[in-house]
C-alpha cells in the first residue's frame, strides 16, 4: 500500500526466529510448535518468547524429554495435514529421534508412493564455543544433508533465517532447518514484508575474483570477516554461503570457481566426510579445467571438542586459520598475526 | 655405497628419461656394463656402470624422467638388495608424508587444515628439475588455448608447480616474441608455411590434446627460441634441368657400386661448396660476437614419427656425392629408428629442409640456433619457356634462404644464394 516508508528493520537472528513463528501460527492454523520447554519455559534459547501465551497450549505443545516420541507424533500429525514445527533443544539430541527422521520422515513419500506427504520443521541448533562439551556441541549437518528425501538448511543472517524458515513451514517435504547458538544475538537487515526463500539456492553473499570461500551458517560470517580483512591487503574474495546444503546448489558454487580459480571451504564440521569433502568434489568434478590450486578446506580439529576454553578455542576453525589457508592456496606467503 | 646418478649427456639436457633397465637387481655389475637406456632430449644413450659390484636396488622405474644429478640405483657388495616391487615410483620428489587427515586425539589443540600433499617441500624447483610437470588445470587449460608448451614454462606456485599466472607470462613473453619479427627485405610473397612451427590450434569442444615426445617438447622450445632471433627471408628460382641429368649421369656410374645419389645429397654438397666459398655465411650470433666456423656442417632435417631431428653431415665440403649421400642415407636411418648418438646431431653450421618430396613449391625454414642460415627447398616444377623460338619446359626448383639477420645483412646473404644457384645450375662445379 504505502511503499514509501521504510521496509526493513535491524533485528536479530532470534527474533527473526520468533516472529516468523508467530506469522506462520497466524496465517496458518495447521501450523504448530512442539518441543522441550518451548511453552512455559519459552525455549531454551528464547526463540519461542511468547507463543504459548498468544496461540495457547494447542499450537505451541510442551513436549517431554522424549525426542523420539515428540518427533514420531509431530511426523503422525504431518501425515495427516498439520505443518508442525519442532523444536530439538540441540543437534545433539536429534540422535535419539534420528530413526523417526532418517527411517521414516525422509523415506515415506517414496514408500508410500506420494501418497502422503510430510511437511515437517525440526528446528535444531548446533555449533561449538559455549563450552558445552564434547556430546553438546557437535555439528552433525551432514549427517541429514546425507539423506534423501529431507532438505537440510543452515541460514546464516537474520534475514535468511526468516525466509528459509517460511519457506521450510510452507515446504511439503520434511526439512531440518539447522541454526546456530552462536548467531542468536547476530544482528542485520530485516525485511518487514513476507519473505519465501528458495530451498536449494545458494547466495554469493560477496563478490571477488581471486579466490572463493564457500561456507554455511556461522562460517558464513567468518569467511565475510576473512574476506574483508584480506581486501584491505589488495586480495579480491568471493564468498559464497550455501543456505542449503540439500538440495545443494552446485551450480553457484562452480560459477564462482569458475571465475576465481581458488576454492577454499570452511566448515564448522570435522574434515573427514564432512560437508567440505562434498563441496570439494563438486568442483573437482565442475570446473575441474577451471582450478588453479587444489581445494582446501579448514575444519574442526578431528576430536571430541574440549570443554576447556582454551583447548575448545583451538580446536574450532577460527578467521586466522581460514586466513592462513587462503594465503597458501594463493601461494602468498603470510603475515605475522595470522599465528 | 655409490648411488648411481642421471649424467648430464648433453648441453641442453636438463633431465633424462630411464627408458630401460639393462641390468637386475642382484645382477653382478662390472665397470663398463650398461646399465640402463637413458633417452636424453636429443638422444637415446647407454648410462653405464662406473663401480663393480651388486645391484642393488633400482631407485626409479623404467619410463621415469630423472632430474641430472638424482640417484637411479645403487650398487653394493649385495647385503641390502630391495626388491624391485620397493622402488619408488615417483624420481627425485621428496616421500609425501600421507595426506590423511591428522586423527590423533593428542592433536587436540589443532584445528583440522588437510595440508596438501605438496606443502611439505620448501623448496619450488622447476618442473624441468624435478622431472615431474607439476601444473593447475587452469594452466595446462589456457596452456592449450595459446599453444603454451608448459614444458618451457618455470613454475612458481607450491612445489613449482606452473599456475595461471605462470602461464599468463609466457604468453605475454610469446606475444612480444611474436611482435619482434624483423619486417625484414624479402625477396619472396610471404611465405607461411615453416616447416615445423607449430600454430596454437584453435582450441574447440572437440578438440583432443595429445602428449608429446621428448623430441617434440624439445623442437618446441628451439623453435620458440630461434623467434626472438631477427630474420628474414631470400627466394630464388633455380633452374634444375642440368641438376637433373647430372643426378641421372651420376647414378648411372654409380650403379655398379649399388649406390645413388638424390638431389637433396646434391644440394647438400652445393651448399657446403658455397658456404667454403662464403665464410661469412657459415658462421653463427655468439652473444656479442660473430663466430665464422672452420668446419662446413650441414645438417638435413628429418622427419620422424616422434618428430623432426637433424642429423650432421660433418666437413660436407670435404666429401664426395657418393660419400655424402651414403653418410645422409645412415644418418637418416638412424634418425627414424631414435638411434642417433648426441655427436651425429652436434656441430653444424647450417641446415637443408627439403620438403620437394610432398609436392611443396616453396615455404620458409625457421632457423635452427645458433646457426645462421637455414635453406628451405622446395619440389621441381616445369615451367613453360622459350629456348630457340619453341616453347619448352624446364624443370626450376624455389629454393629459400632464412637468415639471422645479427649474422648477416641482405646483400651478403644474396650473393651467397646467387653462387649457390649458380652452382646448382652449373652442377658439374659443384664436384670440382
Amino acid at each position: 500500500m504505502n511503499t514509501e516508508v521504510a521496509t526493513t528493520r535491524t533485528i536479530t537472528y532470534r527474533q527473526a526466529l520468533n516472529e516468523t513463528l508467530r506469522a506462520e501460527l497466524e496465517r496458518d492454523d495447521k501450523v504448530f510448535l512442539i518441543g522441550e520447554e518451548i511453552g512455559v519455559f519459552e525455549g531454551s534459547y528464547k526463540i519461542t518468547a511468547g507463543l504459548l501465551e498468544d496461540f495457547g497450549p494447542d499450537r505451541v505443545i510442551d513436549a517431554p524429554i522424549a525426542e523420539e516420541g515428540f518427533v514420531g507424533a509431530a511426523l503422525g500429525a504431518a501425515m495427516l495435514g498439520m505443518r508442525p514445527v519442532v523444536e530439538i533443544m540441540t543437534i545433539n539430541f536429534s540422535l535419539i529421534a534420528i530413526d523417526q527422521i532418517v527411517n521414516h520422515a525422509a523415506k515415506m513419500r517414496s514408500m508410500f508412493a506420494g501418497q502422503v506427504s510430510i511437511p515437517l520443521v525440526i528446528r535444531m541448533p548446533g555449533g561449538g564455543g559455549q563450552q558445552l562439551a564434547a556430546t553438546h556441541s557437535q555439528n552433525l549437518e551432514v549427517w541429514y544433508a546425507h539423506i534423501p528425501g529431507l532438505k537440510v538448511v543452515a541460514p546464516s543472517t537474520p534475514a535468511d533465517a526468516k525466509a528459509l524458515l517460511t519457506a521450510a513451514i510452507r515446504d511439503d517435504d520434511p526439512v531440518i532447518f539447522l541454526e546456530n547458538l552462536s548467531l542468536y544475538s547476530a544482528k542485520g537487515e530485516v525485511s518487514n514484508d513476507e519473505q519465501v526463500a528458495e530451498i536449494g539456492k545458494a547466495a554469493v553473499v560477496k563478490t571477488g575474483t581471486d579466490l572463493t570461500i564457500v561456507s554455511y551458517s556461522r562460517g558464513t560470517t567468518t569467511a565475510l570477516e576473512v574476506a574483508r580483512q584480506l581486501e584491505t591487503e589488495g586480495l579480491s574474495i568471493e564468498v559464497v554461503d550455501l543456505r542449503s546444503l540439500r538440495p545443494l546448489d552446485r551450480d553457484t558454487i562452480c560459477a564462482s570457481v569458475k571465475k576465481t580459480g581458488h576454492a577454499v571451504v570452511f566448515e564448522d564440521d570435522w574434515l573427514s566426510y564432512g560437508i567440505g569433502a562434498e563441496i570439494s568434489a563438486t568442483i573437482g568434478e565442475g570446473v575441474f579445467d577451471f582450478l588453479d590450486a587444489p581445494v582446501r578446506r579448514v575444519a574442526a580439529a578431528e576430536v571430541p571438542l574440549p570443554y576447556a576454553k582454551s583447548l575448545e578455542k583451538a580446536a574450532l576453525p577460527s578467521a586466522a586459520d581460514l586466513a592462513r589457508v587462503v594465503r597458501e592456496v594463493l601461494n602468498i606467503s603470510s603475515t605475522p598475526n595470522d599465528k | 655405497m655409490p648411488d648411481v646418478i642421471m649424467p648430464r649427456l648433453s648441453d641442453t639436457m636438463e633431465e633424462g628419461e630411464l627408458s630401460r633397465w639393462m641390468k637386475q637387481v642382484g645382477d653382478e655389475i662390472h665397470k663398463g656394463d650398461v646399465l640402463a637406456e637413458i633417452e636424453t632430449d636429443k638422444a637415446t644413450m647407454d648410462l653405464e656402470a662406473f663401480d663393480n659390484g651388486i645391484l642393488e636396488q633400482l631407485l626409479v622405474v623404467a619410463g621415469a624422467l630423472v632430474p641430472i644429478g638424482a640417484p637411479v640405483a645403487r650398487i653394493g657388495d649385495g647385503s641390502n638388495i630391495v626388491a624391485e616391487g620397493a622402488a619408488p615410483a615417483a624420481p627425485a620428489a621428496p616421500a609425501a608424508p600421507a595426506a590423511a587427515a591428522p586423527v590423533a586425539v593428542a592433536a587436540a589443540a589443532t584445528p583440522t587444515v588437510i595440508p596438501p600433499a605438496d606443502t611439505p617441500t620448501p623448496a619450488t624447483p622447476t618442473a624441468a628439475q624435478t622431472g615431474e610437470l607439476r601444473t593447475s588445470p587452469l594452466a595446462r587449460k589456457i596452456g592449450r588455448e595459446h599453444g603454451i608448451d608448459l614444458h618451457t614454462v618455470a613454475g612458481t606456485g607450491p612445489q613449482g608447480r606452473i599456475t595461471r599466472t605462470d602461464v599468463d607470462r609466457a604468453i605475454l613473453a610469446q606475444e612480444a616474441a611474436a611482435s619482434a619479427v624483423p619486417t625484414a627485405p624479402r625477396a619472396a610473397a610471404p611465405a607461411a608455411a615453416a616447416p615445423v612451427a607449430a600454430a596454437p590450434a584453435a582450441v574447440s569442444a572437440d578438440s583432443v590434446s595429445v602428449p608429446v615426445s621428448r623430441i617434440r617438447a624439445v623442437t618446441a622450445r628451439r623453435l620458440t627460441e630461434s623467434q626472438a632471433v631477427p630474420h628474414f627471408f631470400l627466394t630464388n628460382v633455380v633452374n634444375v634441368e642440368r641438376l637433373v641429368a647430372f643426378r641421372a649421369d651420376v647414378n648411372e656410374s654409380l650403379a655398379a657400386l649399388g649406390t645413388k645419389i638424390s638431389l637433396n645429397d646434391l644440394f647438400v654438397r652445393a651448399s657446403a661448396v658455397a658456404l667454403r666459398a662464403h665464410p661469412e655465411v657459415n658462421a653463427s650470433w655468439g652473444d656479442g660476437v660473430i663466430l665464422r666456423h672452420d668446419h662446413v656442417n650441414v645438417g638435413v632435417a628429418v622427419a620422424t614419427d616422434d618428430g623432426l631431428l637433424v642429423p650432421v653431415v660433418t666437413d660436407a665440403d670435404q666429401k664426395s656425392l657418393g660419400a655424402i649421400a651414403t653418410e645422409t642415407r645412415a644418418l637418416a636411418g638412424l634418425a627414424r629408428t631414435g638411434s642417433l648418438s648426441l655427436a651425429q646431431m652436434s656441430g653444424g653450421t647450417f641446415t637443408i629442409s627439403n620438403l620437394g618430396m610432398f609436392g611443396i613449391d616453396s615455404f620458409t625454414a625457421v632457423l635452427n640456433p645458433p646457426e645462421a642460415g637455414i635453406l628451405a627447398i622446395g619440389a621441381a616444377t616445369d615451367v613453360p619457356a622459350v629456348r630457340d623460338g619453341v616453347l619448352v619446359t624446364i624443370p626450376t626448383v624455389k629454393i629459400t634462404l632464412t637468415v639471422d639477420h645479427r649474422v648477416l645483412d641482405g646483400a651478403v646473404a644474396a650473393a651467397f644464394l646467387r653462387d649457390l644457384t649458380i652452382l646448382l645450375e652449373e652442377p658439374l662445379r659443384i664436384v670440382l
